[in-house]
């Protein structure tokens, strides 16, 4: 395959990617690495570099969008953000040191969780909890627009979220990835914040965590420009589609669809890293 | 009492914009230094399967901009790439002085721990790398 080729085709795939993870919610950074090693052959260290710079794009560009809705919290997500700082410098620096097998296993474990995570229905959003000290003392508790009127929400277990968020930014300085999941997991279960603020949220400060190992990637030379360039252009013109027709489209079946490929996918990495062949 | 009242909403709409306007620029940069890529790599042949590392001219912020100068395609991609990078540096930059106009100390300094491990990535990484 010559140059050309290989980047429409890349070029194209990450456009695919883009547009399903945004028209799901799912992110579409979690299937690029494979798509990338698995169909195109690219060694997983090229692929985990152009996936963090496209989700980087992806978190940045409907930043807009998503700050007119009027959901996310930036108190919650700053101070959360030290804790996903420090962990995707650390995830990055220890990319460097384990064998990229290993990366391919724990890249696997990440997409199968990632699937089931998404056939689990949201927690309920008219949950109580009452105030909690550090919480409070922190600010975090808020409100955001329902349909009932502006409501008002308490935020609880903070030092659980915060360390959870530090897994969340190892994950992320690892795999290249926004590690999205995990971010919504530990402000919706653990720090019970509502789905909708968690979400939106999580999205403000995944481009944040991935500006945060992105240098140390540059450093280490895992950023190619050649394969950067389709993936970056691809997944953000993807992404920002799929905003776009996201009011529109029935995303039900979607979801079922893209869910099983993050399975499948999910499947293939851990048989390669376990074999060795990644 | 003159002055606009600073808040969360209007500071991050602010934000929003910004943040879309810097990854547009940065899709074109990359899509410029693209084409020029292609024009002279066009027909070469694609291999990425062995990892050998991107050679120092596109590791290193200066080697970056000197690349880009010398209109090298590569050079102008990762040029582009920075900008990206920048784009979330840039939030939370901004978002130092969102919370300053709202008198909220606590914040700026958890703000300012974050833009400080941020710049410790992008320009201090070689110490631990």
């Amino acid at each position: 395959m010559n140059v050309f080729e290989f980047t429409g085709l890349v070029g194209f795939g990450s456009l695919l990617a883009g547009l399903l993870g945004s028209l799901t919610g799912l992110g579409g950074g979690v299937v690029l690495v494979p798509l990338l090693t698995i169909f195109f052959k690219v060694d997983i260290r090229y692929a985990i570099g152009a996936s963090l710079v496209s989700v980087i794009a992806t978190s940045s560009g409907s930043a807009a969008a998503y700050v007119k809705e009027g959901f996310s919290n930036i108190r919650i997500g700053m101070f959360l953000e030290i804790a996903t700082t420090i962990g995707a410098v650390c995830g990055a620096f220890l990319a460097a040191k384990v064998s990229t097998s290993a990366i391919a296993i724990i890249f696997g474990l990440v997409l199968l969780y990632s699937a089931y995570l998404s056939r689990k229905p949201r927690s309920a959003s008219d949950r109580n909890v009452p105030p909690d000290a550090l919480a409070t003392r922190l600010r975090m508790n808020g409100s955001f627009p329902d349909a009932g009127g502006l409501r008002h929400y308490n935020v609880q277990r903070v030092p659980a979220g915060f360390s959870l968020m530090f897994g969340a930014g190892a994950l992320s300085g690892l795999l290249g990835i926004g590690s999205g999941a995990v971010k919504v997991l530990a402000m919706d279960h653990a720090m019970k914040i509502p789905f909708k603020v968690s979400t939106t949220t999580s999205n403000f400060m995944i481009g944040v965590t991935a500006a945060a190992s992105a240098g140390l990637y540059l450093k280490r030379g895992y950023i190619d420009p050649g394969l950067a360039m389709p993936v970056m252009l691809g997944v953000l013109a993807g992404s920002l589609w799929g905003t776009r027709i996201l009011v529109k489209a029935e995303t039900k079946w979607l979801r079922l669809i893209f869910s099983v490929v993050i399975a499948v996918l999910g499947v293939q990495m851990l048989v390669k890293g376990v074999f060795g062949t990644i | 009492m003159s002055s606009p009242k600073w808040t969360d909403e209007k500071v991050e709409i602010i934000i929003g914009n910004l943040l879309g306007a810097g990854v547009l620029i940065s899709a074109l940069v990359v899509f410029c230094g693209g084409v020029i890529f292609l024009t002279y790599h066009g027909n070469s042949y694609a291999n990425y399967r062995v990892f050998r590392g991107e050679p120092e001219s596109l590791r290193s912020i200066p080697a970056i901009f000197r690349y880009a100068l010398q209109l090298h395609g590569g050079g102008i991609i990762q040029l582009g790439l920075l900008l990206l990078i920048a784009t979330p540096v840039a939030r939370v930059v901004f978002s130092i002085f969102g919370f300053a106009a709202e008198r909220d100390r606590m914040y700026v300094v958890f703000t300012l721990i974050v833009l400080l491990i941020l710049l410790f990535s992008l320009f201090g990484s070689s110490l631990i790398a």
